[in-house]
């Protein structure tokens, strides 16, 4: 237990993704598999210990500290589980720490009968950090920043292993993962996901630059400004993935439920409707689909309002067949012969673009005016559906990004190696002409897109120009002018402009143009797409 | 709310945050010293600090530990050793038998750099209370030094940069990592050099110190360099080589605390008491009374209460912390 409180307290003062990566790879390889197994589960949340709640906790510690001086110590540390650990009386001769699978095991163990004794008797055993750990550990809040998907990228790096094979055999497995350590250590066979609704790693594309490619060889198709998911039907499961590999079942049941054949697929999750003035029927912008993301209930109203139904690229799976090593018109045809079989109002399938050459192509790519339309996908016509970025196979060509001339009104501090930088900024455009009174307010925020060299000279601009601070924020003098590019623009009540830009960064710095030239809130307005 | 404690009958403060006529200060920080008064009783060593902070001011007087002044007005004060920085002192005030003291900050713990507290039994007792919550329990100081070695010695290609306090923390950090045995240079924010220079002549030896100014980056590899927090995440650190940013502080106890300031390598390093001094203090001096002042009063004053001991908050305005 004592190096998993150091794993935690370090992770929680870590704030590279690197540096994280390193700390938990470590870990792995020190412990032993079986709390190497635990720590994953705990480090993804994949533990619950349904007898230990916070209100038992705060039971446990009122019977050994005054309510009062919990009271005010909690206000001031502001968490629970922390102020325990800190305030836990520790008894004069404590009997050795727990291990790790030892905690579990009791954690596991108690029931709402028993958690208020055994609690505190791992508690005793524990020192400050150790303590910590525990709480955070059983009450399922470790929250500090390692996503399901760091944690398998490090578990990958800890045993060299690629990542892809790591994260399909992951979720074919329960907490310890016994059978992962035995593969990572070469003292078993990789762990079989077959018949199990894990999630398989997607096959991405890369941007096509400068390049053209010849339609003999590759196939074009829409790109549709969703998100991207992986239908898992298997064993009688059904699930959806995000690209992370994030399990979203919860948030789209309506799609679950409608996916009732098995094999595993690929595709845009897409929200129905003209609520953003898109065709009555037809997928709807970015930002309808945003008010059903990271909801965990569903309400029937949003099921109404906000209907959504899957876009098909591809198919990995077809019943238990495998069919990844195919080429990709042969996966295709594939696809089109399962259509029928699904239920068209929640599935359709993206159709290919019909074009002579490339020049055609890219007319038609320039003429899209389909606010879910991102851009083009080129894919190889024998490419094998291949976990990864693979060069050569698959392009994404994105619509030409739009731009607005914007006034720099806020910056922050970045994190990480930029943490002494103000590197990330809040630009805003005109309610009207200035000299006729018009006003900035605020319609973006963006912290790429500029090179070191302007990182530098734009953090001594703003330390040079602050007018006011907020906290970490510094408000400055409104004269500098970005122009930022950005992929769409839609509305939005997060912005007092009510508008909203998707993937903004600093396109250039334009240190030429007078602020009370940069452009007007309606000039954006006219971008959003109808 | 009043400025300072003010004994009206031989017209003197205590630690005032204005400018006064006569001004007995306990030590050199910036919430208890301020320059201006018309004359200014401490320690030499705190007037030392003074005229290094201030310029060298008419007024000063010299009182060394123990000798007694009469303040008028019935009123003897003399000096006792509050174990916080160098020339830190307590106030005590003596009139007809009775006795105040008031602590100033303090501490318990040893600290190679400035005399140990010296209890004062008295019948008013005015304590700080900076860390006045049961949360905060100052672990033992040789622990902190050996992670900040252990993060130095693991990372030969960063350098471990700390901030701390330029009075006191920091020559306190310096000489206990010479105590651990770590004899290799220890590099200095300019802000620090002149009170590091201070602390030699006054007879505390730090060992090595070099500027940061004058390395070269490569030269700052696997080294130890000591700023003032407010230098940590700001544009002096980024002449250093991949700086892990540690923090010598009682604050960092509470781990929001140093997630706010990104603070990779929490150092629990306080130069007051912590909840179990402060407690036992009052209880081995036993005062009739305990006026709290100088932090926190609530959860002190309860504590108090529920140990049958009379106790009341005392504000004063003017006390932020600088030193914790
Ligand atoms: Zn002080
Ligand atoms: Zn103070």
């Amino acid at each position: 237990m004592e190096d998993f409180a150091n794993l935690i307290d370090r992770l929680i003062y870590t704030r590279s993704r690197n540096g994280k990566l390193d700390l938990i790879a470590d870990y792995l390889r020190e412990a032993s598999d079986t709390d190497g197994g635990w720590a994953l589960a705990g480090l993804t949340g994949g533990l619950d210990f349904p007898a230990v709640k916070p209100a038992a906790i705060r039971t446990l510690i009122g019977q050994r500290v005054d309510p009062v001086l919990f009271a005010l110590s909690r206000d001031y540390v502001g968490d629970t589980a922390e102020t325990v650990s800190l305030l836990w009386p520790q008894p004069g001769a404590p009997a050795a720490p727990p291990g790790l699978s030892e905690t579990v095991v009791a954690l596991q163990a108690m029931t709402c009968g028993s958690v208020q004794t055994d609690l505190a008797a791992l508690l005793d055993r524990l020192d400050a950090k150790g303590r910590f750990a525990l709480l955070k550990l059983a009450t399922g809040a470790l929250r500090i920043g390692v996503s399901a998907r760091l944690a398998k990228t490090a578990f990958a790096q800890a045993f060299t292993l690629p990542l892809d094979d790591v994260e399909e055999a992951w979720h074919a497995l329960e907490p310890p993962y016994a059978e992962l350590f035995a593969w990572a250590r070469g003292q078993g066979p990789k762990p079989d996901a077959a018949h199990r609704p894990v999630f398989r790693a997607f096959m991405l594309a890369h941007p096509l630059g400068d390049e053209q490619v010849d339609l003999a060889d590759y196939a074009a198709e829409w790109k549709w400004d969703g998100i991207r998911v992986q239908l898992v039907r298997m064993g009688g499961q059904t699930r959806l993935y995000s690209r992370g590999g994030d399990d979203i079942t919860a948030s789209f049941p309506e799609v679950a439920a409608d996916f009732t054949r098995d094999g595993v697929l690929d595709g845009e999750l897409l929200v129905r409707g003209s609520h953003q003035g898109g065709e009555e029927g037809g997928a709807a912008s970015f930002n309808a689909l945003q008010q059903r993301l990271g909801r965990k209930q569903v309400s029937a109203r949003m099921l109404e309002d906000y209907p959504a139904f899957v876009r098909l690229y591809d198919v990995l799976f077809d019943g238990g067949e495998d069919l990844r090593p195919l080429p990709w018109h042969q996966r295709r045809q594939r696809l089109e012969a399962i259509m029928p079989h699904l239920p068209a109002s929640r599935f359709d399938l993206s159709l290919l673009i019909e074009a002579a050459d490339f020049t055609a192509l890219s007319l038609l790519r320039d003429g899209a005016r389909d606010a879910a339309i991102e851009g083009v996908m080129l894919k190889r016509r024998d490419s094998a559906y291949s976990a990864g970025r693979r060069v050569g196979l698959w392009y994404k060509w994105k619509r030409d990004a739009l731009t607005a001339d914007c006034v720099l009104m806020y910056a922050q501090r970045g994190s990480g190696k930029r943490s002494s930088f103000y590197s990330d900024y809040t630009f805003g455009c005109w309610t009207a002409p200035p000299e006729q009174g018009g006003e900035l307010v605020p319609v973006g925020k963006a912290y790429s897109g500029f090179t070191d060299e302007d990182l530098k000279w734009l953090d001594s601009f703003v330390r040079q120009h602050t007018t006011n601070r907020f906290g970490p924020v510094r408000e400055v003098e409104k004269s500098l002018v970005f122009e930022v590019a950005f992929d769409s623009i839609h509305e939005s009540n997060r912005h007092k402009s009510k508008l909203a830009m998707r993937f903004p960064r600093i396109a250039r710095i334009r240190r030429d143009k007078p602020a009370a030239e940069a452009d007007l809130v309606a000039t954006l307005q006219a971008m959003i797409p109808h | 709310m009043p400025q300072g404690l003010y004994l009206p009958g031989a017209d003197v403060w205590v630690d005032p945050s204005v400018a006064v006529g006569r001004a007995l200060v306990t030590h050199g920080h910036a919430d208890h010293a301020r320059g201006g008064h018309g004359a200014t009783i401490a320690t030499p060593e705190t007037l030392a600090i003074m005229a290094l902070r201030y310029g060298v001011a008419e007024g000063a007087h010299p009182l060394p530990l123990r000798e007694r002044l009469d303040l008028g007005d019935g009123i003897t004060a003399w000096l006792a050793p509050a174990g916080h920085v160098l020339g830190s002192a307590q106030v005590v005030l003596e009139r007809q038998g009775e006795r105040v003291v008031v602590t100033g900050d303090y501490k318990r713990r040893p600290d190679p750099t400035c005399l140990p507290f010296e209890p004062v039994p008295c019948d008013i007792l005015v304590t700080e209370a900076t860390f006045a919550l049961p949360v905060f329990i100052h672990p033992p100081i040789a622990g902190e030094i050996a992670r900040l070695l252990e993060a130095r010695a693991a990372n030969p290609k960063r350098c471990v940069l700390v901030g701390a306090y330029a009075l006191g923390k920091a020559q306190r950090v310096i000489a206990e990592l010479r105590l651990a045995g770590y004899d290799a240079p220890i590099w200095l924010h300019g802000a620090m050099e002149a009170m590091c220079r201070l602390y030699g002549e006054w007879g505390v030896d730090l060992g090595d110190l070099r500027l940061v100014s004058e390395a070269k980056k490569e030269a700052l590899e696997g080294q130890i360099i000591l700023s003032p927090p407010s230098a940590l995440n700001d544009r002096w650190s980024r002449r250093l080589p991949e700086p892990i940013t540690a923090m010598a502080s009682g604050w960092m106890r509470v781990r929001q605390r140093a997630v706010q300031r990104n603070v990779e390598l929490p150092l629990v390093i306080s130069d007051h008491a912590d909840w179990n001094e402060l407690t036992a203090t009052i209880r081995e001096l036993s005062p009739a009374e305990t006026w709290i002042t100088h932090g926190r009063d609530d959860a002190l004053v309860h504590w108090c209460q529920t140990h049958q001991l009379k106790a009341r908050p005392l504000d004063l305005v003017g006390y932020e912390d600088e030193d914790d």
